[in-house]
């Protein structure tokens, strides 16, 4: 014990974690160290590699090189059960319960209580009953779960964890859907834990929790170990520029044109029916104009254009385009209003993975392609699969290549096209850049601002701040379902879109 | 005040709406039920009780047979031609001794349980390749069990005709008949002895679905298949058993079949498996996976059968039968998607 109480051995090291998808170096030299008694906060932006790091941990991801001490000894867990078992656990950021059975029969999962042949209700609803007493966790053990609130289900998640005996539990952002009374509750159970000589992993973006809750802070930036030190010593704007800390080089294809004072698109009280939905969004669009939209997970930033987009059922607010009152009650009435939506999971909403290029370019403007008698032109569709490719330069064999077999970037651009075949006034992009690789973003970017000259307008959702702030006119930032402001992109800083960010939490 | 009356109303017609929905198919056959009582009052009479029981004794067992690979999430096309296989085995093995015509003359008079095992180890043994198919090779459960079907109907035809050269094979060995058939009087109703075999089917089930391990890891693969994974289940293995588990169950519920109705062609089962997916669904069986209940199974057999016999009774045109189960299976399915489906 040293003089400040902390241990001076640590109860679990990460040394020098590599981790590389194709395409990407996720984990770069990452470290941590996470001493027993202590809560030890992990953050960073998105993407900064927290929670491949910790899915590294947990053996759901295999680290390339590096090496992982847990209590003395060199450990590498193959699967979750393994981590489990020798006391890592993890409460996972998205919630992987069996709704329809009970809350003990998650809990316990994989490794029921038995009497003979018969699983021991009793006792299982005894020991879930005494870990629930313990964290003073108000649940019935034998509610099924999908009659519990978010919340509940995130107590019933960490029962799960400290039930496991587990030395080392990671907290991947548990707060984002508490409430300021559960978030007490909640600290309440990890200062316990801590008592008791858990090391906590907590990850989450809310500086002011972090300095409440956690003893040390690790930052990472880039898959790469940034700074470790002892939250007391830290300041919220410290933390910040750690965070960030980077600096803007030359990635993004200048801006020749500025946008006009005409307003295009006007947004008004934008608010969808069922949660998580937008809330109350009011904001306009230029002529001309790249309107990129900032927030962290869960900010709603997607669902505020699909309900613009008209696939999320909208409940209130008004939409004018060229001060004409539109809809967009669904897709065919948006896209014949001149919108075009990139969705932000590719895989599942974007492509058509099995079928060809000529298919995945030309199926979102097909009735333009059919004859008097509703055969297919195949030549003009040939023609315009061939401008795809060209214009938007997408390495591909030829027009008749699956999709699925180019790389992430290409079936992307490949989607691009198809939105820019339809010649959309107003273009939604979801996060068009994710996964894919640098080269690629360029001419993501320079697609993005051609659009944009030629007198449309864009909605540009990323998380990445530096692209934000390279190719955007104004950024609006998103906060919990909320526009938290709107800011000229040239005046404005990654502290301030952060600070925004976290405006509504 | 106003306002609070309004609420009030509001949050009422809410519950009855839930109401009515989590509880339509009881609706249902009530409503039906009173409906044949009202147009034959004679309906209500304590022998029709028993041989709707009777008739549905072997559905009962199908149902709960197959419930098992819909709550992992799958379906099972082959059940209906496993009836039949193992149906015609058993019928096969147990002719009566005293016939001249049997299709095994030299075959010695056989223990009633033994061909009856036989027919119950044969299917065991395709459901579980099926049930191989289907966890380890991930083969679409439609698909696998499609192609058991077609398998399992040739194998079967096969030996249907290289034994009896495509002849009924009846005139079945008495101690198998009344082995089924036998029953008592209880003032009146005929408990036949096929009832108490499908009870005690029923009560294992239930059993097994709600007091063993292997129950508990089918809700948990059906409902959400990655959490049971991050959780340390033994995917493969919890779905054999339940797979296997339904194979012996539509083994000795083909023998029942063979003993209840006293003769076997190779169409024997044929299509049974659509009837056994409808009681399951119509009882709260969710395709998805995941949820059902024995209680709701029972219910959805019962129903069926009561349609079936009540319909004919009340003299209603047989055609017409169709189209009333058709709808009631409709409306299920209906209701079940209106639970679970997503709004956004």
């Amino acid at each position: 014990m040293s003089q400040n109480g902390k241990s001076e051995t640590f109860l679990l090291e990460m040394n020098g974690i590599c981790k590389s998808f194709p395409g990407v170096k996720a984990l770069d030299n990452a470290q941590l160290k996470i001493r027993p008694h202590s809560v030890h906060a992990l953050m960073g932006e998105n993407g900064a590699g927290k929670s491949t790091l910790m899915k590294c941990l947990f053996g759901i991801y295999q680290h390339d090189s590096g090496e992982i001490i847990f209590k003395g000894n060199p450990v590498s867990f193959s699967n979750p059960r393994q981590a489990l078992d020798n006391g890592v656990s993890m409460v996972h950021q998205e919630l992987n319960q069996v709704m329809e059975r009970s809350v003990m029969e998650n809990i316990w999962l994989g490794r029921f209580p038995m009497k003979g042949i018969i699983v021991d209700s009793k006792k299982m609803y005894a020991d879930t009953k005494e870990i629930f007493n313990n964290l003073n966790i108000d649940i019935d053990p034998a509610a099924a779960i999908n009659t519990l609130s978010v919340s509940q289900r995130q107590m019933v998640e960490i029962a799960k964890a400290v039930s496991c005996n587990a030395r080392i539990i990671v907290f991947d952002e548990p707060t984002s859907s508490l409430t300021e009374v559960e978030v007490k509750h909640l600290f309440s159970i990890i200062r316990k834990l801590r008592d008791e000589g858990c090391g906590i992993v907590y990850i989450s973006h809310k500086m002011e929790e972090i300095l409440e809750i956690s003893d040390e802070v690790t930052v990472m930036r880039d898959g790469k170990w940034i700074y470790t030190g002892n939250s007391k010593d830290l300041t919220f704007d410290r933390l910040i520029s750690l965070i960030v800390g980077r600096e803007l080089t030359n990635r993004f294809p200048p801006k020749k044109v500025k946008p006009t004072d005409e307003v295009i698109l006007s947004v008004e009280n934008l608010a969808g029916e069922y949660m998580p939905t937008v809330i109350d969004a009011t904001f306009q669009l230029r002529k001309g104009e790249i309107l990129g939209v900032a927030g962290l997970m869960g900010s709603r930033r997607t669902e505020t254009v699909e309900t613009l987009f008209g696939i999320r059922k909208r409940k209130g607010g008004r939409i004018f385009l060229r001060n004409r009152q539109i809809e967009n009650r669904n897709a065919r009435e948006s896209k014949a209003n001149g919108f075009a939506l990139l969705t932000e999971e590719r895989r599942y909403s974007g492509i058509f993975p099995t079928l060809d290029v000529t298919f995945n370019s030309t199926i979102a403007n097909i009735d333009r392609y059919t004859n008097r008698f509703g055969v297919l032109n195949e030549k003009k569709m040939k023609q315009d699969t061939k401008w795809v490719i060209d214009a938007l330069s997408v390495k591909t064999p030829g027009t008749k290549t699956k999709i699925q077999n180019l790389s992430g970037g290409n079936q992307q651009k490949v989607i691009m096209g198809r939105w820019l075949l339809t010649q959309p006034t107003i273009m939604l992009l979801d996060e068009p850049t994710r996964g894919i690789d640098v080269g690629a973003k360029y001419d993501i970017y320079q697609l993005i601002i051609e659009c944009a000259e030629k007198g449309n307008a864009v909605i540009f959702i990323s998380s990445e701040m530096p692209e934000l702030l390279g190719i955007s006119d104004r950024i609006m930032v998103m906060s919990n379902g909320r526009v938290a402001g709107i800011v000229e992109a040239k005046n404005t800083s990654q502290e301030e879109l952060l600070r925004l960010a976290a405006r509504y939490l | 005040m106003n306002i609070i009356a309004s609420v009030k109303k509001k949050l009422e017609t809410k519950s009855i709406k839930d109401l009515l929905i989590n509880n339509a198919i009881y609706i249902v056959l009530v409503a039906l039920f009173a409906t044949i009582v009202a147009i034959d009052p004679t309906f209500l009479n304590i022998k029709n009780f028993g041989f709707i029981l009777s008739q549905s004794a072997t559905r009962m067992i199908f149902a709960c047979a197959i419930a098992g690979p819909i709550v992992l999430g799958g379906t099972d096309l082959s059940a209906g031609r496993l009836i039949g296989f193992a149906g015609l085995i058993t019928a096969s093995l147990l002719q009566s001794p005293d016939y001249v015509s049997r299709v095994f003359p030299n075959l010695p008079q056989l223990p009633v349980w033994l061909p009856i095992l036989l027919g119950m180890v044969i299917c065991g043994l395709f459901s579980l390749f099926h049930g191989f198919l289907v966890a380890k090779m991930k083969v679409a459960p439609f698909i696998a069990s499609l192609g058991m079907q077609m398998v399992v109907y040739g194998l079967m035809s096969v030996y249907f005709d290289a034994v009896s050269n495509s002849a009924p094979i009846g005139v079945l060995d008495n101690r198998f008949t009344s082995f089924a058939q036998n029953g008592i009087n209880i003032f009146g109703f005929r408990l036949q002895f096929i009832i108490l075999y499908a009870v005690v089917v029923v009560a294992i089930v239930w059993f097994i679905w709600n007091k063993t391990k292997l129950g508990k890891n089918m809700f948990a693969i059906g409902g959400n298949p990655e959490a049971a994974n991050v959780s340390g289940v033994n995917i493969v293995l919890n779905m054999l058993a339940i797979y296997v588990l339904a194979g012996l169950l539509y083994g000795f519920g083909g023998a029942l079949e063979v003993a209840r109705t006293g003769s076997a062609t190779n169409a024997l089962g044929q299509s049974y498996e659509l009837d056994a997916i409808a009681a399951c669904v119509v009882g709260g069986v969710s395709m998805r996976g995941g949820i059902g209940t024995i209680k709701g199974i029972i219910t959805g057999v019962l129903l069926f059968q009561i349609i079936s016999y009540g319909l004919v009774y009340i003299q209603v045109n047989p055609y017409l039968v169709y189209f009333v189960k058709g709808a009631i299976i409709l409306i299920a399915v209906v209701i079940d998607t209106q639970k679970y489906i997503k709004k956004k």
